[in-house]
């Protein structure tokens, strides 16, 4: 589990992080949202120890992160970045995704079959042997995660993993964070795609400022409209017609499509047809 | 007017036996408001590439087909010359800024074309204030968050004052806010300055109220072009992998239960006129 109390952190006195405390339990989907600055990427540089908090603490199953190194934490935290560029650098996909076990010190035919597996799933496969830097912005992504999937880490962090993906790879993406939630892992997600949190996500942390403004249900934070505002975010699409309807007697928490068409089929009386 | 003319536009890029636009036939009239979008890989990146010369002039490969941007035949045409009337901005700011400080990002473009000292500065506060980041002047690109560094990005492209501004995922990496703040801005522009606006983008709902004309691309064709509210509702993008905005969605299933709006909604607010307008008529 992640356990973070009351973290600070800044770059050159220019305060990101100002108290945040966080606790999040293997299994865990959380998905961490707020405005342009708010500090989210600080925060999730903490995991892995590539940041070390200037005040509080970071502890990671027990361990404080400051009392371990990147390539310790590393093992149990991987971390995707947003842009996958700072992160690739192998001559093929193969290399890329075989890098870290090899690292680790796996055996050839474990290695042979974890990229095998890894690329399969995220429709990878085919570009095996391709320099990463000729695929497309997308398909580097998916590069990104693979390379990190492949060794197996209990607590995987995407930082902004939809940006670029279109429906289907979101789609995909959403399966994946399944997959992985099924195997009990944490699955920490940076991301402003509201709809796309609203659809896959049960836990919301929202940052504003450097601070958590809000932790809790999904339904319960992307549904407030005050707190939506304060992290420069919007409601979902669906919550924004329920809130048009109020007077209706509709609901103004819903979120997904199939509610709010019950919820206008009761309007028009048709509810139960 | 056309401002962009394609004409049987099919191009592969060198080394690739692959044809990633397949005779592409397109009129972009000046002052339109375009989205273009489809899945990944769908060619809607390379298209655009052809609109400043990026292709064929940097990218080389094989291009058939004629392509006329504000009067220039592009082929015949240098990067420089159509940079002055196409301004770009791309997915990944970050490939695009190299400066110390935003304010000298965004003169950077200005310095080159040699306009006067005065004229420089004038713009470049034009432009920061245009965007909103006039606080960020003295900061270094580097350091700031990945959204504050895509607006920096289209500072510089709008200080440029260009006829044509081709964005291929402006808004991905900002807050929602920042973003539906940006299409905004581009629709003034448009609105206020007549500029040709292009957007590449996959996340519809906030783009489906503001543009005048949707394109779908797939396998680098164009397979369906129009008014927002006929692409969006019309069968031909089904299954292709389009994210199509909830209230769509949400139109669509009540239309499968005989609950017929009389348009095609594409906002919350619409939608609520639709539903009073049901209401009535029982």
């Amino acid at each position: 589990m992640i356990e973070i109390s009351d973290l600070w952190f800044d770059y050159d006195g220019f305060p990101v992080l100002r108290g945040v405390s966080l606790k999040i339990e293997l299994g865990e989907v959380v998905a961490i949202m707020g405005e342009n600055g708010a500090g989210k990427t600080t925060l999730i540089r903490h995991f892995n120890g590539l940041l070390k908090p200037k005040r509080g603490y970071v502890k990671v199953f027990g361990v404080d992160t400051r009392e371990a190194t990147v390539a310790e934490l590393s093992r149990r935290v991987g971390l995707v970045f947003q842009n996958p560029d700072h992160q690739l650098f192998a001559e093929t996909v193969f290399d890329e995704v075989a890098f870290a076990l090899k690292n680790f010190g796996f055996p050839e035919d474990v290695i042979e079959r974890r990229v095998e597996w890894v690329l399969k799933m995220l429709d990878l496969y085919d570009l095996k042997d391709r320099s990463p830097f000729s695929l497309s912005g997308g398909e580097r992504k998916r590069v990104a995660i693979a390379s990190i999937l492949s060794y197996d880490p209990d607590i995987i962090v995407f930082d902004e993993p939809t940006v670029g993906q279109d429906y289907g790879q979101k789609e995909r993406l959403a399966q994946l964070i399944k997959l992985l939630k099924s195997q009990s892992k944490i699955i920490v997600v940076v991301t402003h795609d509201v709809e796309f949190v609203a659809e896959n996500f049960p836990r919301v942390v929202l940052l504003s400022k450097g601070r958590v403004i809000a932790d809790g249900s999904t339904r319960r934070v992307l549904t407030d409209e005050k707190l939506i505002r304060r992290a420069n975010l919007l409601l979902p699409q669906v919550t924004q017609v329920a809130k048009h309807l109020v007077e209706f007697g509709v609901p103004g928490d819903l979120m997904w499509v199939s509610e709010i068409k019950g919820a206008i089929l009761k309007v028009l009386g048709r509810g139960c047809t | 007017m056309p401002i962009i003319k394609v004409k049987g536009l099919s191009y592969r890029y060198p080394g690739s036996s692959r044809t990633v636009l397949k005779n592409i036939t397109l009129n972009i009239d000046e002052g339109e408001y375009v989205v273009i979008t489809g899945p990944s890989g769908c060619g809607k990146t390379t298209l655009c590439r052809c609109f400043n010369g990026l292709i064929p002039h940097f990218y080389g490969g094989n291009l058939e087909g004629e392509i006329i941007v504000n009067g220039f035949p592009v082929k015949e045409t240098s990067t420089s010359t159509l940079a002055q009337y196409v301004g770009m901005v791309f997915q990944e700011p970050e490939s695009q800024l190299f400066l110390l400080s935003v304010e000298r990002e965004v003169a950077f473009g200005l310095e080159n074309l040699g306009l006067p000292r005065e004229e420089i500065v004038k713009r470049v506060d034009e432009a920061l204030k245009l965007v909103g980041i006039s606080h960020l002047r003295d900061r270094a690109p580097h350091e700031l968050s990945g959204g504050e560094q895509q607006k920096v990005a289209l500072a510089a492209c709008i200080a440029m004052q260009p006829k044509i501004l081709v964005l291929d995922e402006p808004t991905a990496n900002l807050d929602p806010i920042s973003a539906v703040n940006i299409l905004n801005l581009l629709q003034s522009l448009r609105n206020k300055l007549g500029v040709t606006i292009i957007l590449v983008e996959h996340r519809l709902e906030a783009v489906a109220s503001v543009a005048d004309r949707f394109i779908v691309m797939n396998d680098g064709m164009i397979v369906s072009d129009g008014d927002p509210r006929d692409v969006l509702s019309s069968t031909n993008i089904e299954g292709l992998g389009v994210g199509v905005p909830k209230v769509i969605q949400l139109y669509k299933d009540l239309k499968r239960r005989n609950v017929i709006f009389n348009l095609v909604p594409l906002t919350p607010k619409e939608v609520k006129a639709c539903l009073m307008e049901v209401l009535e008529f029982d």
